[in-house]
This record gives C-alpha cells, structure tokens and sequence, in this order.
C-alpha cells in the first residue's frame, strides 16, 4: 500500500478513541463557556457600564475630582516603596537560596509563602496589634509623635506584607532551575559577585522578574482589605483607590464609584495582557509553574 | 594538603560551601526582611489573645456572633470551592482538550479573579446581584434574593477562588500521556469509563490541591464579599469583617482571637488535605 492510499483511507476516518463525543463535547464547551461568561466576562463588563452610565464626562469628572485624584497618589506612593523593597528582597531571596545549599532551605521557602495563607485583614491587623494605639509600640510611638496606624507607613507596610512572596516565589524556581554552572565561571574568571550579577544573572531573569513585579504590582495596587484595616478611612489623606471606591459606594454614588473602579479595572487588563504575552513569548525563561 | 583535599571545599556543619559570594548578605537580607515584615507581626497575632487568658479566650470565639461569622466565611468557602472544583474541571478540560475560536483570551480571562482588584471585584457583583441588577432582577422573579443574603457571599467567594482549580489542573491534564485512555479504548472501556477509571483518578490529587487553594483564599476574603454580603449580624456577617469591627471598638484581644482561630482552622485542613494527598500518593 502506497502512502497516498493510506492518506485517501485516513481523511474520512471516525473520531479518535480518545476524542470525546461531538453532543460530550459541544455540551461540556457550552457549559465552561456560560460559567466564565457568568462569573468573569459579566462582572468586568458591568464595571464599565456602570462607569460609563451617564456618559464619559461624568465618569472623567469623578477621576479628576480632588479627593479622587489624591486617592490614586496614596496608591501610587504605597506601591512605588513596597513593589521595589519586595523586588530587593526577592533577589536577595532567590539568591541565598538557588546559588547556595543550606540546611533550613525548604522551611525557609515556606515562610516566604506565609503571607500568601493569611487572609488580609490579618495582614491588617498584624500591624494594628504592634503600632496601633493599644498595640505594643503603640504607647512609645504617641509619645514620640510617630503615627504609623491610620497613616501612610502603614498602608505601605501592609502591602508590604500582601505583595511579600509575589517576585521570591517568581524568581526561585526560575533560578534553581538555571543552577549556578554560569556565576561560578564568571567568579572563576575574576569578575565581581555585583559584576556577575549585573552581566550573568540578571539577563537570565529578567523576562521572570518582570512577570513576578507586574504581578505584585497589580496586587499593591488592587490592595483592599489589609490596607482598609491600618488606613483609617480618612478622605482625601489616607485613602488609596480601593479604599476611595468604598467611601464613594457606601455614600451611593455608584457612578462615580465605577468610575475609579474603571481605572483599576484597566490596570487590570494591561495587567492580564502583558502577563499573557509574556507567557507565550518568554516561557522558558519565566518559571516553569506559569507554562501550560 | 592532597589534591582531593584542596578540590573538596571546606564545609562548615549546616551549609556547603560555595564558590559564589553574597551568601551571607542575600540570606541575612532575606532573614531580616522576612522577620520584619512577616515573622515579628505574625508572633504578636499569636500572642495577643492570650492576655484573656484560655477562658477568656475560648468565650470569646464561641460568643454567638464569632461563631456565627466562622461558620460563614468556612461554610460559603467550602460551596464556593466545591462549585469551583466541578467547572473548574470542566472549564480545563475544556481548554486543554478543545480547539476552539477565542480560546486564548478565554484562557487568559481566567486569571482576571486574580487581577482584578477585590474593591472592583465586590461592587461589580453586587450591582449586578441586587434586586435591580442584570442577573438580580431574573433571579428574584425567579423567586431567589442573591445578594445580601449567604447566597451572595458564596457567590463572591466563587469568583475569588476560580482560577486555582483551573491553573492547577491545566499543567496537569497537558501532561497526561494518552496512551491510557487509548489502551483502555482498545480493551472495549467507554470514553465515560475511561475518565472514571482512567483519566480521574489521576488528575484527583490536583483537583484536591487546586480546590484546597480556592477554600483558603475564599476562608479569607474580604474585599469582593463585603458589598454583597449585606453584613448582616448572625446572618450575612464574614469573620473578616467581625475582625475590623472589634478594631474598631478597640477590641484587639477580641479580634487577634478570631484571626488566631481563622488561622488556625485553616492551616488544619490544609494539612488534613495534604495528608490525603500523601495517602493517595501512596496507594498509586
């Protein structure tokens, strides 16, 4: 039998043992499709009709109007010093731990992951419990005049503690995965530790550090429930946009609430869709856990 | 000293040593940090309810209240997570399995729970859950109140925990090789018997792990439960909030006491899921 004969007997063959039936089939698509369609695609809609619901004029005016605009600055402080000292720690993290053998290393693994476990109202709370005015430093704080609770070091020590293991957990298997064959040779040929990090390391990992910081950022900025707990609600001072979105439903002015919900919304979505590019391009050199 | 002698590294008792430097500034960095911002905080939340001592501390999370909240935010996680391991399955299968039109955005929305911020999260369900809302409107002809009401929280809890039952068994089902399903064709089994017997019992140890992820997220969850919840005592009240209620009042003993013990159960079935886990492992 030549090969073209086995094509002629091949193109109409019946579906494969290990497909499943066309009515399975069309049935279980149909029903993924309505849940996603129901619990994801429906909610993000909403956000922006409602946002847009009288018109974009209104929903610019409730992005500009002062208190707004001094909400999203609080976040913007807040995520621009707990996104870069979670990136210091992080490559330090993964450092100690992929480069070097040490006995502890798994239960120290762990403990990065704990704020993970730990729902953020707790993340909250931790800090009210120490800096909060019955909490432990609380009493030698007041007397130095130092306002950590219901002011900006707390709100960015809570997201601190929510965005903790986002680029260490990014960066450890990725590193772990590269071993050290690369530093050891650049060390063995004279170069610096810093040398070898800056020329051998870093460009090995910079598409998997850049996905673990667009992912801790989205969160430090997206951050509700910790940072609800230290900030106080104080308008216009001490509230971020998460927190500003819930001054402004709680007050009914739900237009202007969806509005600066937009906003996080399309942070959302850049998010999403530099994450989604970043694991078709770079799947090797982002950690394996992302590629599916 | 022998040439092996000098190859061989001098090793101290608890780590190996490494050509590399920066050992001990990343790892002191690491343990500093992590001690600041994790470890030190954590200590004070255990610590802090015992100043009521045990008894004080048992009655204040049996008050009907605590348990009430408890039972809640453990009861609608539990809904939540089973609802999200059956489509979650479906939901993988079919993106893993499927080629179909759209399936790469539909792939990448499947994260949006873990993008989009909670506060976003939790008025959007709301407004479309009220009684005037897109879905809330049918619901109550229909003659169901949705949102604040435990409905709603189980809702919400829903959305949050979605993507960890999909992105644990997408990695998964991929790499499941099909020669089992083909032998088990081949020897006359069903393609439903198949699955039953053949592809289930080996994507059941992700399925656990996916939806023990999705219930402790969900036990947690504050932002995207408070707006639909209603927040009514004994009824719709979650135990994240029982918690910002008694700092408000001043009551940190009361509230480090129902975060210990939401701490508390949550790691114990976390690790009653990972004995199971080990248990299965073993019976493969």
């Amino acid at each position: 039998m030549t090969d073209a004969t086995m094509t002629e007997f091949a193109l109409p063959r019946p579906r494969a043992a290990t497909a499943d039936h066309p009515v399975a089939r069309a049935l279980l698509t149909a029903t993924a499709m309505f849940f996603i369609a129901l619990f994801l695609l429906l909610p993000l809609i909403t956000v922006f009709a409602q946002a847009l619901k009288n018109g974009v004029s209104t929903a610019l005016a409730a992005i500009v109007e002062p208190d707004a605009l001094s909400a999203v600055k609080m976040t913007l402080i807040a995520a621009g010093i707990a996104v870069p000292l979670n990136v210091v720690f992080g490559l330090a993290a993964s450092w100690a731990i992929s480069k070097f053998d040490f006995r502890g290393k798994s239960f120290l693994i762990t403990l990065i992951d704990l704020p993970f476990s730990v729902s953020p109202v707790i993340s909250g709370l931790v800090y009210v419990l120490l800096f909060g005015m019955m909490g432990w430093f609380g009493p030698w704080l007041r007397e130095h005049d130092i306002k950590i609770i219901f002011a900006i070091p707390g709100i960015v020590l809570a997201t601190m503690f929510v965005t903790f293991p986002f680029v260490a957990r990014e960066l450890i298997p990725l590193m772990s995965d590269q071993g050290r064959d690369e530093e050891e040779a650049a060390t063995s040929l004279g170069a610096s530790g810093l040398q070898t990090f800056r020329r051998v390391t870093l460009p090995n990992i910079k598409w998997g550090l850049l996905y673990g910081v667009l992912l801790c950022n989205a969160r430090a900025m997206g951050e509700f429930g910790a940072v609800s707990v230290v900030s106080g609600h104080i308008r216009g001072q001490t509230n971020t946009m998460p927190l500003h979105i819930e001054v402004l439903y709680n007050d009914y002015q739900f237009v202007a609430a969806f509005a600066v919900a937009s906003l996080l919304a399309l942070l959302a979505l850049v998010t999403l869709t530099v994450k989604t590019f970043l694991e078709w391009h770079y799947a090797d050199e982002i950690a394996a856990v992302h590629k599916h | 000293m022998s040439s092996a002698g000098a190859l061989a590294l001098p090793s101290t008792s608890w780590r190996t040593r490494s050509a590399l430097p920066g050992f001990g500034l990343s790892l002191g960095f690491t343990i500093f940090y992590l001690s600041t911002v994790v470890l030190i905080p954590l200590a004070a939340l255990i610590i802090r309810p015992w100043e009521l001592g045990l008894s004080g501390f048992v009655a204040e999370v049996t008050a009907p209240r605590v348990l009430a909240a408890l039972k809640l935010s453990f009861g609608a996680a539990a809904v939540g997570a089973v609802l999200n391991t059956v489509f979650g399955l479906i939901v993988a299968w079919v993106l893993v399995r499927y080629r179909f039109p759209g399936k790469r955005l539909v792939d990448a929305l499947v994260d949006l729970p873990f993008a989009l911020p909670t506060a976003v999260a939790g008025i959007a369900l709301s407004a479309l859950y009220a009684p005037n809302g897109w879905l809330g409107a049918p619901l109550m002809w229909l003659g169901v109140k949705a949102a604040y009401t435990p409905l709603g929280v189980v809702i919400a809890l829903t959305f949050i925990g979605l993507p960890f039952v999909v992105r644990t068994l997408q990695p998964v089902l991929n790499d499941l090789s099909r020669d089992h399903e083909e032998a088990a064709a081949t020897l006359g089994a069903s393609r439903l018997q198949t699955f039953r017997r053949v592809v289930f019992p080996a994507l059941l140890p992700a399925l656990i792990t996916g939806s023990a992820l999705a219930f402790a997220r969900a036990v947690g969850e504050y932002g995207s439960v408070i707006f639909i919840a209603g927040n009514l005592p004994l009824r719709s009240e979650i135990a994240p909030l029982l918690i910002i209620i008694k700092l408000e009042e001043f009551d940190y003993a009361g509230a480090a006491s129902v975060g210990v013990v939401m701490l508390g159960v949550s790691f114990l079935i976390l690790l009653i899921l990972n004995g199971l886990q080990a248990l299965m492992a073993k019976r493969r």
